[in-house]
């Protein structure tokens, strides 16, 4: 076996109200590539920077060669070897290569640059890192800039080199270029950390595996001695209540027909790939998948907010492929967005504001004017009706907790009549009494009619609530299973990325 | 642990600001900024009591001075409607300035181009023009912004400096007067042209528009479904989208209006008072009407008040002069207030505490 290089041991971690990190251990050996795999939020991040000396642990300890170490802050970390390239790189753009890798070099004031030049050429052949030392950040690709990242830390003397989500930005032949260098880089005996959440990375590139869900260390392994559905298993928990809440099959005809449905993310990647599917009427469709494989692009598509580069969504015959959001909403799609005071609810605006939202059109408010007491009485209504816990419909909405926020949502978006409720992650961050409210009232909405399309990343919640499961990965629908036939390690093994719909027997 | 007992000052959000608490911080602010410009008039040997003293005696202090105060809060309110109108979207509109001249220039334009016509049609002409060339300047910033995301500070900028020269171009140009000496400005206006005034003072018509304006703005903005719009789309561009609001649509809009109200300035301006275009109509009057707006918190109702105090402070500054002081402390007053302003801000969003 390879030699240790780190060992974290009992790290506690919180910030206020959540505990990131909690009894964590960790051991990472010279010379191998270790996968830290989790979904997000699972604390990856944050261990990450404790090693590096950014956050300080509540609890625990870290021990470098066996020795006992402290970091005040990530230049100890540099200096012993230990240095991260984040998810945002830290880069200066109009400095060039050389430039942004002597920023803050200590040392003799008068800064060699032909040295330095030469240093990185050293660097970038030793590796394979092909990067132009006089190239101005701005003019490179965000694989380059990684790159440049990569090469700063060597740089700096990094033994132990950490890359927070590095393939998030890649495109796949990026990807590949980055592991054959790490593949490079751990030949020479050097310690590579790389976090994701991406099942098939760390089947490809990995030699060893720790995985970490919720802030706990939940086991750690070589890659030879698994497989995904393990690992899917391990990510997303095993206990699964099987208490069914949806118990009526209520499902009807065809509400929503998506059809090769493609879309971008923000960085102009492609993050919804010919996505095909369809939803009835009655009926709680649950896309499971772990948590950023596109399930936010698919909702936006859905709803208007987000352009299509290919395919059409058609509700109840009529064509919403790149309609105004205005004429979807009108047509009777309500959103439940992720984002619940970025996107679904203004946060420094008045209950009876947030209640309008959707709803101001309507000419029963008055003509021109909104009528303030019909406005005022419709917010009252909502409130009581759905039991929203306020002072008064005048205070801002940020006064509010999660459960009422979305209770305040929820009333607002079913308020409509919607055919069709999309719900993102309805339950995140509510406790139990909040996220039964919820569900009773997507159950109710769906024994009435309409069609629901639940984007969950709780496999707990889409065994309570789905009459069907669809998997998405990647941004690929891998599957569609009647909940009855969804076997839980079916569902892992897709969401992990396998293929599953043929070769069904041998599960 | 060493620092167990070290006291620390830390600064906590206030989740609700009590109306007082604004109010109080305003107050003393202005204080401050007035104690703080004291050490200058101090400083070049004057003093600072007697200057404010006059100051206010001027502005406030007679019938007459508080009559010229009016006189030059009209433009003031008439711009920062304008301004808290585009600001209310977090549409940074900066260019109130160059959207009062062209106003005044298309107001001056219908008065030396109609002078037979009767006095209500051609003063009615004339404010539609204003409104128009000053909607119009507005709405090149705006489908730069609203198409190209171009920052629409710097456009609207640049542009208060084009319209200055575009004035330039027209006293020395084809409106100089052509019966008149060398100076740079058109003929006065045929009597049909002017707005009446009241009594004997020189306070015109457009105090009446300008309440009006102040009204009707209130109401748009807080009782229309527009107004909603511009809420909501103010507070947050994305719950605005995701509620179907159109956003690009919007900002064309209220950059248009906002540039309407400050042309109507300009009209008002031409003529209520000065009966003719003169390049030295405005004297940075768009960019005090900023500061209105943003002491007013962008309430109408409340620009209309603190109109009249920056009108009594370039009033006051222009009394000054003949007590042989600068008349720029009135300006360097209208910048230390709103320093203080914005800084006491921090003390209205959030709680000092002292912590062991
Ligand atoms: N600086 C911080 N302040 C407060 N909470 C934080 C901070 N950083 C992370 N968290 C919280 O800690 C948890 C773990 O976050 P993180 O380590 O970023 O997860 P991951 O990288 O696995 O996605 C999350 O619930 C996150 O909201
Ligand atoms: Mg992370």
């Amino acid at each position: 076996m390879s030699e240790i290089a780190v060992k974290m041991v009992g790290i506690r971690k919180t910030f206020p109200g959540v505990i990131a990190n909690d009894q964590v251990n960790l051991e990472i050996f010279k010379g191998e590539i270790h996968a830290l795999l989790g979904e997000n939020g699972a604390g990856k991040s944050t261990l990450m920077n404790i090693l590096t000396g950014l956050y300080k642990p509540d609890k625990g300890e870290i021990f470098l060669d066996d020795v006992h170490v402290d970091f005040k802050s990530p230049k100890d970390a540099i200096q012993a070897g230990v240095g991260m390239v984040h998810q945002n790189f830290r880069l200066v753009k109009p400095f060039s290569v050389i430039e942004n890798v002597m920023l803050g070099q200590k040392g003799s004031s008068i800064l060699n640059i032909e040295e330095t030049e030469a240093r990185i050429k050293g660097i970038s052949h030793r590796f394979g890192l092909e990067v132009h030392p006089k190239a101005k950040i701005w003019q490179l690709s965000i694989g380059e800039q990684q790159r440049v990242e990569i090469i700063k830390m060597l740089y700096k003397g990094a033994d132990i080199l950490i890359l927070d989500e590095p393939t998030a930005v890649l495109t796949p032949q990026e990807v590949n270029d980055l592991f054959k260098i790490l593949r490079n880089m751990a030949n020479e005996g050097k310690a590579i950390v790389f976090i994701t959440h991406k099942m098939h990375e760390v089947m490809d590139f990995a030699d060893r595996i720790t995985v970490l869900r919720a802030g706990l260390s939940v086991k750690s392994m070589m890659k030879i001695d698994t497989d995904t559905s393990e690992l899917a298993n391990l990510m997303v928990g095993r206990e699964i209540a099987r208490g069914r809440k949806n118990t009526n099959k209520t499902i009807g005809e065809v509400a929503l027909k998506l059809e090769n449905v493609s879309a971008l993310n923000d960085k102009g990647l492609l993050a919804l790939d010919k996505f095909t599917l369809e939803v009835h009427s009655g009926e709680i469709l649950a896309i499971a998948g772990v948590a950023g494989n596109g399930q936010r692009i698919l909702s936006e598509a859905i709803t208007g907010l987000r352009e299509l580069t290919n395919g059409k969504i058609i509700l109840y015959g009529e064509d919403l492929s790149n309609q105004s959001i205005r004429e979807i909403i009108d047509k009777g799609v309500a959103f439940v967005p992720e984002d619940r005071y970025g996107m679904g609810l203004a946060a420094n605006l008045s209950v009876i504001d947030n209640v309008l939202l959707k709803d101001y059109r309507n000419k029963k408010y008055g003509i021109n004017f909104l009528n303030s007491n019909t406005t005022r009485a419709k917010a009252i209504e909502l409130v009581e009706k759905f039991d929203v816990k306020i002072p008064t419909v005048d205070s801002p909405v940020k006064m509010m907790s999660g459960g009422n926020l979305q209770k305040l949502l929820l009333a607002r978006e079913t308020d409509i009549d919607p055919k069709l409720i999309v719900a993102v992650y309805p339950i995140r961050g509510l406790d139990i009494g909040a996220t039964d409210f919820v569900h009773e009232i997507l159950i109710k909405e769906k024994n009435e009619g309409a069609a629901v399309l639940l984007i969950s990343e709780d496999l707990d919640e889409i065994y309570k609530m789905a009459d069907r499961i669809a998997v998405i990965y990647e941004g690929r629908l891998m599957g569609v299973l009647p909940v009855e036939e969804a076997k839980l390690e079916v569902v892992g093994l897709m969401m992990s990325g396998t293929d599953v719909r043929e070769g069904d027997s041998n599960v | 642990m060493s620092n167990q007992n070290k006291r620390k000052i830390i600064l906590e959000k206030r989740l609700q600001t009590p109306k007082w608490i604004g109010l109080l911080v305003t107050v003393v602010s202005v204080f401050a900024a007035l104690i703080f410009s004291s050490v200058f008039l101090q400083m070049t040997g004057q003093n600072p009591f007697e200057v404010y003293r006059v100051m206010f005696k001027s502005a406030f202090g007679s019938s007459y001075g508080f009559s010229e105060t009016l006189v030059k809060a009209i433009p003031l309110m008439m711009a920062s409607f304008g301004i808290a109108m585009a600001f209310k979207m977090v549409i940074w509109n900066i260019g109130a300035e160059g959207q009062l001249l062209l106003g005044a220039l298309a107001a001056s334009v219908i008065a030396l181009s109609f002078p037979n016509l009767p006095s209500i049609p051609l003063i009615v002409l004339m404010m539609i023009a204003a409104m128009i060339a000053g909607g119009l300047w507005a709405l090149i910033p705006g489908l730069a912004k609203s198409y190209w995301n171009v920052n629409e500070v710097i456009t609207s900028l640049m542009l208060n400096y084009v319209a200055i020269n575009i004035i330039d171009y027209f006293v020395y140009g084809p409106l100089k007067n052509p019966y008149g000496s060398n100076f740079p400005e058109t003929e006065t206006f045929v009597r049909n042209a002017w707005l009446p005034t009241f009594a004997s003072t020189r306070v015109h018509l457009g105090i009446i528009f300008a309440l009006l304006t102040a009204i009707i703005l209130y109401f748009v903005l807080n009782k229309t479904r527009w107004g909603y719009e511009v809420k909501v789309i103010g507070e947050s561009r994305n719950v605005a989208r995701y509620s179907g609001m159109d956003i690009k649509k919007n900002i064309i809009l209220v950059m248009m209006v906002s540039g309407a109200l400050a042309g109507l300035g300009g009209m008002t301006e031409v003529s209520g008072v000065v009966h003719k275009l003169d390049p030295h109509l405005s004297i940075g009057l768009g960019y005090s009407a900023i500061i209105v707006a943003w002491l007013s918190k962008l309430n109408p109702f409340v620009i209309v008040v603190v109109s009249i105090l920056f009108g009594g402070l370039i009033n006051g500054g222009f009394s000054i002069q003949m007590h042989g002081i600068p008349a720029a402390t009135a300006t360097m007053l209208q910048g230390a207030i709103l320093f203080f302003v914005l800084g006491g801000d921090i003390f209205a969003r959030y709680k000092i505490r002292i912590i062991k």
